[in-house]
């Protein structure tokens, strides 16, 4: 299929746009959906979502504010509502008053509670335990379709495998 | 490992095999991860990004886990491998429009692939056949752990990992899942369900990410939401949403088998028959009746062509991996060509 645009090269992107409720469907090369989605982003990007999201619930912000700068990067808080990303790390610290409401209304959720970094000199487990564990869920899964088949020979039989396999991972967990 | 050596390997999502693949295609989990202070991509210089590259590809070699991997420096490698990668959906879209100071880190497997310098320094994805992301994160867990006794991650315990689009802040994971949801489409439900799936957090995107349709009804369904809940939480919702899926296209298979046969047995009879007599056939067309056919291999119609030769056929088929295979470019016609011969070839084998 070639470009709905140009016409002379194959299409490779593939865009559903939804005006008043009329869709349409353009074939673009790539070429040719940069240039749209130049377009696209002009109209309403992705830095006009986050900055409307930055001003939901807090009022205009003071020229000062917009001028506040990361002093590890250098980013300032004008330019983070413009291309909607942070320049480093240190960007959360600089402006966290203004991503606290931000996250909040992205994720519904203020508090980091999955797993953190493990630092140096951490054990960690070796592919073979990884897959030994795997191969646990496996046996599980198939248990659980035997029971529902009513199959409940072969459910005994890998009921004892599994029963057989925990006890090697306790086994090992004490040494 | 060169990336021609790729062209000869099953990817790992098009496999075919792992718990409900006769609808689930591929599960894949992917963390984004920066260093500490560093400059994220987008707001680095040349030098920056580019010390940041070598210090990747410094560390990773400590690593068990990562020894095998291959370094692939964006700048080194041609468009056409480029967008075999991306077709191989080994890499994003995005990470091949501007190579410098980029890289890929892939397995020979085509498990786990890690990009550098993309949105975040580093992405890292495993890819699973079938339903099962809990095997995928149990892998990127442990290659994630390992990665972070070696380099400083910009963590804080308020917002945990800090990125550079504070849409992935928190854990920095998106879970995804590949389906074939063919049945859905013949009933006209898909919307219906998809606007559920929505509603609930989710996002659901086409075969090649972001903004793409869902050719050859194929969908991937992943978690909005970053922060606030831990990885387990994220997978086990993820997984409760799949699994409700799953039971909503195996009733309208099983629907479609019981009060529209007929039309079900043109459809897939039709679609191979195509397949099998095409001179000139389109990368769209070729989805699109790949897709009938593989239902109907699924739903035991097609019975002397099997899941493989499709899988297959649905990556071999794309624009670059034929060019790979004919070694030289093509132009637009040529592939249309070459791509029915392909088809024919291997279906007829079968």
């Amino acid at each position: 299929m070639l470009c709905d645009i140009c016409h002379k090269i194959e299409a490779t992107v593939h865009l559903t746009e939804i005006v008043d409720g009329q869709i349409t469907e353009l074939h673009l090369c790539e070429h040719c959906a940069k240039q749209k989605s130049m377009q696209m982003e002009q109209q309403f990007g992705l830095s006009d979502l986050l900055a409307g999201l930055v001003d939901f619930g807090k009022g205009v912000e003071e020229k000062e504010d917009l001028k506040q700068k990361c002093p590890n990067c250098k980013l300032t808080y004008r330019e983070f509502k413009k291309i909607g990303r942070l320049g480093c790390s240190q960007c959360y610290t600089t402006f966290k008053r203004y991503l606290e409401p931000l996250l909040k209304s992205i994720h519904g959720a203020n508090q980091h509670l999955g797993k953190m970094p493990l630092g140096c000199g951490l054990k960690v487990k070796s592919l073979s335990q990884v897959k030994e564990k795997n191969s646990l869920e496996d046996l599980k899964n198939k248990l659980q379709a035997a029971i529902s088949k009513e199959e409940f020979e072969k459910a005994a039989v890998i009921r004892d495998q599994i029963k057989d396999l925990e006890k090697k991972h306790k086994a090992k967990d004490k040494k | 490992m060169t990336v021609n050596e790729l062209l000869n390997h099953t990817s790992e999502w098009l496999k075919g095999a792992g718990p409900n693949s006769d609808i689930v295609i591929s599960s894949r989990i992917r963390l984004a991860r920066n260093i500490e202070n560093k400059p994220f991509p987008h707001w680095a210089n040349k030098k920056d990004s580019k010390d940041l590259l070598e210090e990747v590809a410094k560390v990773y070699k400590d690593i068990n886990f990562l020894k095998s991997l291959t370094l692939l420096r964006l700048n080194e490698i041609d468009n056409l491998d480029k967008q075999f990668l991306i077709e191989r959906h080994l890499m994003s879209h995005e990470h091949a429009l501007d190579s410098e100071a980029k890289a890929l880190l892939v397995d020979p497997e085509e498990v786990l692939s890690i990009m550098v310098n993309e949105e975040d320094h580093i992405r890292m994805q495993v890819m699973q056949s079938g339903f099962n992301l809990n095997g995928a994160f149990d892998i990127i867990d442990n290659i994630d752990n390992a990665l972070s006794g070696k380099i400083k991650f910009a963590f804080n315990k308020e917002w945990g990992y800090l990125t550079a689009c504070p849409t992935n802040t928190g854990t920095g994971m998106r879970g995804s899942v590949m389906l074939h949801l063919s049945g859905l489409v013949m009933m006209q439900q898909i919307n219906r369900v998809l606007q559920a799936i929505n509603k609930l957090g989710f996002t659901t995107r086409g075969l090649y990410g972001e903004g793409t349709k869902a050719y050859g009804n194929f969908f991937q369904i992943s978690n909005q939401y970053t922060l606030g809940r831990n990885e387990q939480e994220i997978v086990d919702n993820i997984n409760g949403v799949i699994q409700q899926v799953i039971e909503q296209e195996q009733l309208a298979r099983q629907t479609i088998i019981k009060q529209h046969n007929l039309m079900l047995q043109d459809r897939v009879w039709r679609s191979l028959g195509i397949l099998k007599n095409a001179f000139l056939i389109t990368s769209q067309e070729t989805i699109e009746h790949l897709s009938v056919v593989r239902l109907g291999i699924e739903l035991g119609i097609i019975k002397n062509v099997g899941r493989n030769a499709v899988n297959e056929l649905f990556i071999l088929t794309q624009p670059a991996h034929l060019q790979k295979i004919e070694n030289r470019k093509l132009t637009h016609a040529e592939r249309d060509q070459k791509r029915a011969d392909l088809i024919r070839e291997k279906l007829t084998k079968n």
